[in-house]
């Protein structure tokens, strides 16, 4: 099978104010793949992440250098002549905690579509119900739709976002530690879901959880004090890496 | 030396023994220093209450005052009341959260923000006097708005301003930030964000300061003598509703007017005893509304607080 770019991440910088998070960073993210970000706590995988979807655009004092070219459009994801807005029309972004809208569930899923202007009954209930399905979370909620989505566990609160993300479409779809904060049960659920997600889109994922990198991706990058240590086919990565640190790292002796 | 067991087990008593001594001790002290404000309070209540219930009725809300103590009521100080508050809050509430949304969502942070942050709430704490002169020589003297209504409205949502900008202030920062990043990472813009998102999660925070404020704003005597409201007033503004195109007047605005306390005011400083039987009747009803504002608050708090959880 051919290899298909969706984007590529060139010689990125990034600094918080004078400190540099992230150093030269080269990194190829192959389309409807998979791909994983491992690395010890504080080494920048939530920094890196955040560049795809221009979230550091919301605070000041955050600077990008480099490139991260999207395809097939060919247009840099953090050139400032881009619009965050545009990027996150396309990108959508999964966190770590659970942060539904407190709103009914059928207005958080909705949410995404209202913000681009859809305000038709009929188009926000069926693409609401194929974003939930989506999410494998539609039988659970189907009967009460217009509850709030407080009143969900944990584990249905994070599916309900990974719907409101999957609802506009998009692109790319970022998760953050997306199970860090669910029971074995609920974090296999969503783990299911990103292998299923694969076919209809492009997935990076952060996670602390090797197992988890080990099961549900395709590709891995090994991160350490900033900078990409290795990246290779998750496999390889998890049975043969090359680096030294890599290695010492998912053998668990540091981190 | 390691202590035997039951030799450490009687210390551990005592030491729970002494503990809750002084668990109690806290726990006395604090009920007695309830007690002194509840008692307090009941007090003035009472007192308010027998000597001003017997002139209640509803000739004392209908009436106008009048040199026969039995004859006067307060109908032109609660309709000025009324009017003089429905000015205040319409100006304050767009006024107050309009600041405190930029403030909080817009403004960068920086030394210019800290500056205008102490300042706010600096003016919170300034006498309600000193607005009433800013009252009088800016809507008065400047804009001509006259000593009426409009000019007692405005100077009292000057006063509760700070108060309505510091209560959306505090209830948009007690919104998560994952809240904020969630809207955003969907493509949100800032002002779709903050008027699907910010606005109604604050509504209840809000509500509540705004309505606070204008219990006290009806309380106030100071800044509207100073701008210059009457004392004694027989008559009604003109009517908000006219018979003839278009309906609506806003005349009212530029009347004379008095409020609830300036007539409590006048009954007290008159030497007859039946004028301050009238102020203590006075006293329960303005009682009264404020009680009811300040009970409407709190449903309100308590319905946004079973709504959103954080
Ligand atoms: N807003 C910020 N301002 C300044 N420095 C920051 C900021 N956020 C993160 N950092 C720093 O950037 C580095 C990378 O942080 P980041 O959150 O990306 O790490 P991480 O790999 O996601 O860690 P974890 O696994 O603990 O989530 C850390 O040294 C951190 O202290
Ligand atoms: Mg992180």
């Amino acid at each position: 099978m051919v290899k298909e770019l969706k984007a590529e991440v060139k010689k990125l910088n990034f600094y918080y104010g004078g400190v540099q998070a992230l150093k030269e960073i080269n990194l190829p993210i192959e389309r409807r793949k998979v791909s994983a970000l491992i690395g010890p706590s504080g080494c920048g995988k939530t920094t890196f992440l955040r560049c795809f979807n221009r979230m550091h655009d919301l605070y000041p004092h955050n600077r990008y250098e480099g490139e991260i070219t999207l395809y097939p459009d060919n247009i840099n994801i953090i050139s400032p002549e881009i619009d965050p807005i545009e990027i996150r029309m396309q990108i959508s972004m999964v966190f770590q905690k659970p942060n539904p809208f407190p709103k009914s569930i059928y207005e958080n899923v909705a949410y995404g579509l209202r913000v681009r202007g859809t305000s038709k009954r009929a188009v926000l209930d069926e693409k609401v119900e194929k974003s939930l399905r989506g999410a494998a979370l539609w039988d659970e909620v189907k009967d009460r739709l217009h509850h709030l989505a407080f009143d969900l566990s944990g584990g249905q609160q994070q599916r309900l976002c990974i719907a409101r993300a999957l609802a506009t479409d998009p692109r790319i779809l970022l998760f953050d530690e997306p199970t860090s904060a669910l029971d074995p049960t609920a974090t296999s659920k969503i783990e299911e879901l990103i292998i299923q997600l694969k076919d209809e889109v492009t997935i990076i994922i952060v996670t602390h959880n090797m197992q988890q990198a080990a099961r549900v991706s395709d590709y891995t990058a090994f991160m350490y004090l900033g900078e990409i240590v290795e990246y290779d086919k998750t496999d390889r990565i998890f049975t043969a890496p090359s680096n030294k640190l890599t290695e010492e790292y998912i053998t668990g002796r540091f981190g | 030396m390691q202590k035997s067991k039951p030799e450490l087990q009687t210390e551990i008593k005592k030491r729970i023994a002494v503990t809750k001594f002084w668990d109690k001790v806290f726990l006395i002290t604090g009920l007695l220093s309830t007690l002194v404000g509840l008692v307090l309070l009941f007090t003035l209540m009472a007192d308010l209450f027998v000597n001003g219930f017997p002139r209640l009725s509803y000739k004392f809300l209908t009436s106008f005052p009048s040199r026969f103590p039995e004859e006067a009521g307060i109908l032109s100080a609660w309709v000025g009341s009324f009017l003089v508050l429905l000015v205040t809050a319409l100006a304050s509430i767009p006024l107050g959260i309009a600041a405190g949304i930029y403030l909080e969502e817009y403004a960068r942070k920086n030394w210019l923000t800290d500056i205008i942050e102490i300042n706010i709430a600096n003016l919170a704490g300034v006498p309600s006097i000193v607005y009433g002169l800013l009252a009088l020589g800016l809507f008065v003297n400047f804009f001509k708005f006259g000593e009426s209504i409009l000019t007692g409205g405005l100077a009292l949502a000057l006063l509760i301003l700070p108060m309505v900008i510091m209560a959306t202030r505090e209830a948009i920062r007690a919104i998560p930030n994952s809240i904020r990043e969630a809207s955003y990472a969907l493509g949100a813009t800032k002002w779709q964000t903050v008027q699907s998102h910010i606005i109604p999660y604050s509504t209840g925070g809000i509500l509540t300061g705004v309505i606070i404020g204008l219990s006290r704003a009806i309380g106030e005597t100071a800044p509207i003598i100073t701008v210059g409201a009457l004392t004694f007033i027989a008559f009604l503004p003109t009517s908000p509703f006219s018979s003839e195109f278009p309906f609506i007047s806003f005349k009212w605005l530029l009347d004379p007017f008095t409020v609830m306390p300036i007539q409590m005011f006048n009954w007290v400083s008159r030497p007859q005893h039946e004028f301050q039987l009238n102020a203590a009747a006075a006293g329960i009803v303005l009682m009264i509304m404020t009680l009811l504002m300040n009970g409407v608050a709190i449903y309100i708090r308590y319905r946004f607080r079973r709504k959103i959880k954080w």
